[in-house]
Parts: C-alpha cells; structure tokens; sequence
C-alpha cells in the first residue's frame, strides 16, 4: 500500500555538546516505517538539532542512528543524506536556478541521469505538488508556500527512505501554511516514513502516529497522540500545551 | 585673457592632440585593453583561488591567502610594479632571453589585482546564507561539491559590480607600467601621451590620453550602475496569487 521505498528510523542515545553546552542528552527516537513522528518542544530544546544530527549533518558526540536496523555512523554521510529528505523552515531553494533547476541537480549530479531525464523527473515532480506551470519560474518570484512546495518536491525528487521536515510551515503567512500542511499529510498518508518538527499542535495531533515532546535536550514524553494531548503525563508537557493551545 | 590663452595652448593644442591620435589608436588603445585584459583574467583566476584559501577549512591555506591580500593590498602600486619588474626582470631575462619588461608588467598588475578580486569574491561567498549549504548537503551532495555548485556561483553573483569597479582601477593602474621602460611598440595610452607631450612641449596629449581613459571608464561606470540597479530590483514577472496552495491536498494520492 505504500507507494514509497520507506525504512525504518531509529536514534539511540543521541548526546552533542557545543562547547560546554549540552544540547542532546540521550535522546532515543524510534520511527517505524511507513509512520510519522512528530517532535514538539520549546524554542531551544534541540528539536531541529536532532533532525541535523540523525542525517550527520551535524556529527553526535555519542549514540547510534540506525536505518533499517543498520547503523549508518560508518558509512559515507554523502550517502546517508541521499536516503533522507529534509524540508527546511527557511526552504533554502537555490535562488539562482530555476524551479525545475532547483530539482534536476541532484538528480542529474547524483543520480547520474541525463538532463533531459532529469527534467522529466523534475516536472513529475511538480506536478505532483501542483506547480508544473512554475518550472521555469525562479524562487522568488514563487509565494512562500510555492516555495515550500518546491522544496518537498526537491527532497522527494531524491526517492528517499526517510523525510525530515524542520519547522516547515514557521515561515509562511497563516493562509499558505494549509496546503503545505496537505501535502504533508498526503505524504504521511501515502505510506513515507517522516519525522516532523512543528508547532502545529493540530498536525501533530491529527496526523503522527507518535508525539515525542522534548525539552532542554532530553525526550520528556512520547506516545500516541491521543494520549499525549489529552492525558499529558509530566508537569512540563502540561505546561507547555497550556502555553501553546 | 593672457592666461586664459596660455591654458588653452598648453592644453587644447588641437594641433598636437590630432598629430598623437593616431598612435593612441594603433599602439596606446591596444596596448592598455590588453594589459588590463590579460592581468584582469589572471587576477581574477588568482583571486578566485585566494577566496577559496581563505574560506578554507585548512588553517594553513587561510593563513597564506590572509598574508599575501594583507601585503599586496598594503602596498602602494608603483611600488609593487617596480619591485617586481625590476626584481624579476633579470631573472626572466636570463631563462628566457626576453628583453621586453611587458610580461613583468602583466604580472606584477595580476598579482596586484588578486589580492583585491580575491578579497571581493571572499566576501560576496561568505554572504550567502548558511541555508544553502545546509540545503545542498542534506541533499547528499559533498562540501567540495555544495560550494562548487551552489554556494560560489551565488557569490561571484552578488559581487559582479565590485569586480568591475576593479576591472576599472585596473585600466587606469595599467599606466603605471612605463615606469619598467616599454618598448616602442608596448606603450599604453599614457606613455604614448607622455612621450608626445615630451617631443612637443606641450600638455595637450595628456589631454588626449584623459580622454582614451575616460572613453573607456565611463562607459563600465555605468555598466556597473546598470547591473547593482538591475541585481537590487530583480528581473520583473509578476507573482501569481496561491490560490493554488490555498486549496491543495491532491498532492501524494493523484
């Protein structure tokens, strides 16, 4: 039933310090395949740290990440990245390229395709998301929840195992931030293994299989979202669903 | 009136500016666009590895790069001309028989010019935001690779404007080379206007050497003024309404 090659994700005492600061504390996060996690927490908790650190972009100072039962630490990182997508706040499309640009690099430079299967793909792409009339568009001439739709469209373009989505829909105006959160949840649907950082409480309710509520580098609570918002075991996810809903 | 006429005699010869255009067209003009062609091309080759030094990961590289702009872009640059013409003249003498200080003067300009492009194109990578390597990295794609293809050619973008303001300190730097002792047939536009107003007497050929000067700055001033206008404003396309993102969720299941 699923229409992408997921796999299973898993992080396993997670530790990084910048300096003398101790962002992870031994985080443990398990996605299984097919299902959506989403991460909640304060500003500063190590939310969207943890996303770079389980794709190396940043390197844990300890712990294991596994995908498919496999670590991935000895492997080449350039390879790791390629089987995860990751969906930024700021959407980082390359302002200098094209839209259709913007995904047939990789697969032309990566994947080795020629360009003009590169294209194809690209407009497939697109169209997916419903913006194959902006191919030869730039960047910034695209509203801010285009963008963001570009940018997923770039990420899946890559065929990956996993997606990240680091606050995605932070930087939109309120009106966009609900087509991007249907595309999310169509891809969640469809059967990808995603892991998503949010503030979106109606998402992360409605959507993830499992609710991880970080604070202060340290997974606080996690469960089913049923139980996590409705009987919020810990002081600290209490108070922090009172200040956010 | 007395001294009115003596300025215009000493500087509105017409005479004197007319009997010098020829040679500034067949031996000035050439002489000071391939000089500042060919060391632009260089200094714009060197600068681009003394960017790429200094944003190095290796502290070694950085070092070099951060002690060779600091020097040349130190000194004064008829200094650096006639050291390194006269320093090096001799040695190229020796190894390839040439007399003619022109390839000197190429390269002491070229050096000179690295420093400055290398500095520019430093600061115009370093302004692209973080976003775009964490970008292309999540992608897969390695360091090397996520500067090559996108972080430095955004860069270099943004800095075109600067690098022509160079080009045009280049043209104008070129007519310090007569100091290494040119050849007839490789003087630029302003030793040609020296040596007439030398023969003649007369100022009127430095007039005619400001003009070949400003022929060719004013025209790449504005040029410059063309492309940071049209850089800042953007090309105009007119941005849709997302009317299209407003209703979507036929993204996954079509």
């Amino acid at each position: 039933m699923s229409e992408f090659a997921s796999g299973t994700l898993t992080a396993k005492n997670i530790h990084l310090s910048f300096g003398s600061n101790h962002v992870l504390r031994g985080i443990d996060l398990h996605v299984e395949k097919g299902t959506t996690a989403s991460v909640i927490g304060p500003s500063g908790s190590g939310k969207s740290t943890l996303l770079r650190v389980m794709n190396r972009l940043i390197e844990p100072d300890q712990g294991d990440i596994l995908l498919d039962g496999r670590s991935v630490l000895k492997e080449n990182p350039d390879e790791l990245r390629r089987r995860i997508g990751m969906v930024f706040q700021q959407f980082n499309l390359f302002p200098h390229k094209t839209v259709a640009e913007n995904i047939s690099l990789a697969l032309r430079k990566l994947r080795g395709m020629s360009k003009e299967e590169a294209r194809d793909e690209a407009l497939a792409q697109l169209d997916l998301v419903g913006l194959k009339h902006k191919a030869d568009s730039r960047p910034a001439n695209l509203s801010g929840g285009q963008q963001q739709r570009v940018a997923i469209a770039r990420a899946l373009a890559m065929k990956p195992e996993v997606m990240f989505f680091d606050e995605a829909t932070s930087a939109l105006d309120p009106e966009l931030v609900k087509g991007v959160l249907a595309l999310m949840t169509d891809l969640a649907k469809g059967g990808m293994t995603m892991v998503v950082v949010t503030h979106e409480m109606g998402f992360s309710r409605n959507v993830s299989d499992v609710v991880t509520f970080m604070d202060a580098g340290v997974v606080v609570e996690s469960g089913p979202p049923e139980q996590l918002f409705t009987n919020p075991q810990t002081d600290r996810l209490q108070g922090f669903l009172s200040d956010v809903l | 009136m007395d001294i009115l006429n003596q300025l215009a005699e000493s500087f509105f010869d017409w005479e004197a500016i007319g009997e010098v255009l020829p040679k500034m067209f067949a031996v000035g003009l050439p002489n000071t666009i391939v000089l500042a062609v060919v060391s632009g091309i260089i200094g714009t080759a060197l600068g681009m590895l003394l960017a790429l030094m200094g944003i190095s990961r290796n502290a070694a590289a950085r070092w070099v790069a951060r002690i060779y702009t600091d020097i040349l872009r130190g000194l004064p640059p008829v200094l650096t001309i006639l050291v390194i013409g006269f320093g090096f003249g001799p040695i190229i003498r020796e190894l390839t028989g040439s007399t003619s200080p022109y390839p000197m003067a190429i390269a002491a300009l070229s050096l000179m010019s690295g420093a400055y492009i290398g500095e520019i194109f430093r600061s115009g990578i370093q302004s692209v935001d973080k976003g775009q390597l964490e970008a292309t990295r999540a992608l897969g794609f390695s360091y090397g690779s996520s500067m090559r293809l996108v972080v430095v050619p955004q860069g270099i973008r943004r800095v075109l404007p600067a690098l022509v303001n160079q080009f045009i300190a280049l043209i104008k730097e070129s007519s310090l080379v007569f100091m290494l002792g040119l050849l007839a047939s490789e003087r630029e536009i302003f030793q040609i206007g020296k040596d007439a107003a030398a023969n003649t007497g007369n100022l009127s050929p430095y007039v005619a050497a400001a003009i070949f000067y400003l022929a060719l700055t004013i025209p790449l001033t504005h040029f410059v003024n063309w492309i940071d206008a049209r850089m800042r404003s953007g090309r105009p396309e007119k941005k849709e309404p997302d009317e299209a993102a407003a209703v979507v969720g036929k993204g996954a299941q079509a």
